[in-house]
């Protein structure tokens, strides 16, 4: 298997403060790799310094074999990316926005139509298309998100917390979407939420003050003690916390 | 180019979206007609030019151009939107044209309106028209200037209040450098700074094409003023993009 994600030795300092250290995995196509962590453990550096956001001060990520501080544009061509907190122009209707996004990655006429209503159609947004995104509920707004990372149908689909602020109804849709997709991509998404890891990942990567702590199949980490949530707080207490978080 | 052309549509959509288009739009149609009607003394000089609106004109968009300005990086980074635009296939450069292009067409579509006050000195003389359209001209180059500086100015700050502020001050400098009072009091005392003030204002390149002068020394400025503000726009998002 081909490694569609390949991050090698990424470490990320915000002056004397290192918040991602020394970094490595890789991701498969096939893979749902859960990234898990405390908040402040570094899950959202590591993500944007994949998605070409932040600059590594050290090491490389590779999508797809392009490197994303060499060749930025190629490298996002390949992504679909969710930021964290879903972020969306509040001005603008769904439809409009996920226009916006298929222009950018370079569609237009009927094959932008159709990539629009197939994302609209596989995060159930149809009600809402013409409705502006800041009159949209938070459940909402994520999907329109969702939607726009997978508009152009991408090989590696990086999500940060596709699931939260949404309703358990939704939450499940949301889990059905991603391990439909998983046979011909690499997703990482990162969570708080330990069940969803069993649910839908087939490998987890624990962080903890920027380091990785523990790279294994969600049944092997349930395994290592009582319960998944107690194998969670000893990977990552078992350091003394370097800021009051 | 695409990259430039799709950031450019949805700016430019954006404007109208919001009420910032109308807003701004009437307050410019309103404060330059009555400037032009009464400080400007349009009938008492009894030439038919738009000498007078072409004069307020600067002052005009030192206040209106910073308001369109602050938002462009400073409300991305305070929504969070700067990171999915970002992260979309599209070079960074390529999202700081397409922003001030359309700042700049949206600039351009508010001169475009005062058009009521060249049909006016049309029916009350004959005026030279060519020379009324390097007057246009000229106000769109120090619109562009204007834009530029915001723009890398809004880059640095999440604040839009700090950036507008900023950006009125710096516009101000540009417009005032170029003022009777300016460089007569700079002459008497310190001539060689009298010069350096006229070589940077505005307002004094403007007056050569509100005359119907485009001088190639007055394009030069204008373009090598607003490129470099745009390369250092760019570098300034690559630098604060994820504060």
């Amino acid at each position: 298997m081909t490694a569609l994600i390949e991050i090698e030795r990424l470490t990320k300092r915000f002056g004397a403060f290192t918040a991602v250290d020394d970094v490595s995995f890789t991701v498969s196509k096939g893979e749902v790799l859960g990234f898990l962590g405390p908040n402040g453990a570094g899950k959202s550096t590591t993500m944007r310094m994949l998605a070409g956001f932040m600059t590594p001060t050290a090491g490389t990520a590779r999508i797809c074999g392009d490197d994303v501080v060499d060749k930025p544009v190629a490298a996002k061509r390949h992504l679909g990316f969710l930021p964290e907190g879903a972020p969306t122009y509040p001005e603008m209707t769904v439809t409009g926005f996920l226009r916006f996004c298929g222009r950018a990655r370079g569609f237009h006429g009927s094959a932008l139509a159709d990539r629009v209503t197939r994302a609209m159609h596989l995060t159930q947004l149809e009600g809402v298309r013409l409705q502006p995104v800041e009159t949209l509920s938070k459940g909402f707004k994520r999907r329109v998100g969702l939607a726009a990372a997978l508009l152009h149908d991408p090989p590696v689909l990086v999500l940060d917390e596709p699931t939260d602020g949404l309703d358990p109804n939704q939450k499940h849709e949301v889990r059905n979407l991603i391990r439909a997709m998983a046979p011909d991509k690499a997703i990482v998404i990162s969570t708080h939420i330990l069940e969803e890891v069993s649910a839908v990942c087939s490998r987890a990567v624990i962080i903890a003050r920027g380091r990785v702590v523990a790279d294994a199949t969600p049944a092997e980490l349930a395994a290592r003690g009582p319960s998944m949530d107690a194998v969670f707080r000893e990977l990552t207490l078992s350091e003394a916390p370097r800021e009051a978080a | 180019m695409g990259g430039v052309l799709t950031v450019f549509r949805r700016e430019l959509a954006g404007y109208f979206a919001t009420p910032v288009a109308y807003v701004f739009i009437v307050i410019f149609l309103v404060l330059a007609g009555a400037l032009t009607f009464t400080i400007g003394n349009f009938f008492t000089r009894g030439q038919a030019d738009l000498q007078p609106f072409f004069t307020f004109v600067p002052w005009l968009f030192l206040f209106l151009v910073p308001a369109l300005t602050m938002r462009l990086w400073a409300e991305e980074r305070r929504l969070g939107t700067i990171e999915l635009l970002l992260t979309l296939p599209i070079a960074q450069w390529q999202a700081v044209v397409g922003k001030f292009l359309a700042a700049w067409a949206f600039c351009a579509i508010a001169l475009l309106l005062t058009f009521p006050l060249v049909i006016t000195v049309n029916i009350l003389g004959e005026p030279d028209n060519g020379v009324i359209a390097t007057g246009y001209l000229g106000c769109l180059m120090v619109a562009g200037a204007f834009l530029a500086v915001g723009a890398a100015i809004s880059a640095l700050t999440k604040n839009q209040v700090i950036a507008f502020v900023l950006a009125v001050a710096a516009c101000f400098f540009l417009t005032a450098a170029g003022t009777p009072v300016v460089t007569e009091f700079l002459s008497q005392r310190v001539p060689q700074m009298a010069d350096i003030a006229r070589a940077i204002s505005v307002t004094d390149r403007l007056g050569g094409f509100s005359r119907g002068i485009i001088a190639a020394r007055d394009v030069i400025f204008f373009a090598s003023f607003i490129g470099f503000f745009l390369f250092a726009n760019t570098v300034a998002v690559d630098q604060r993009k994820a504060d």
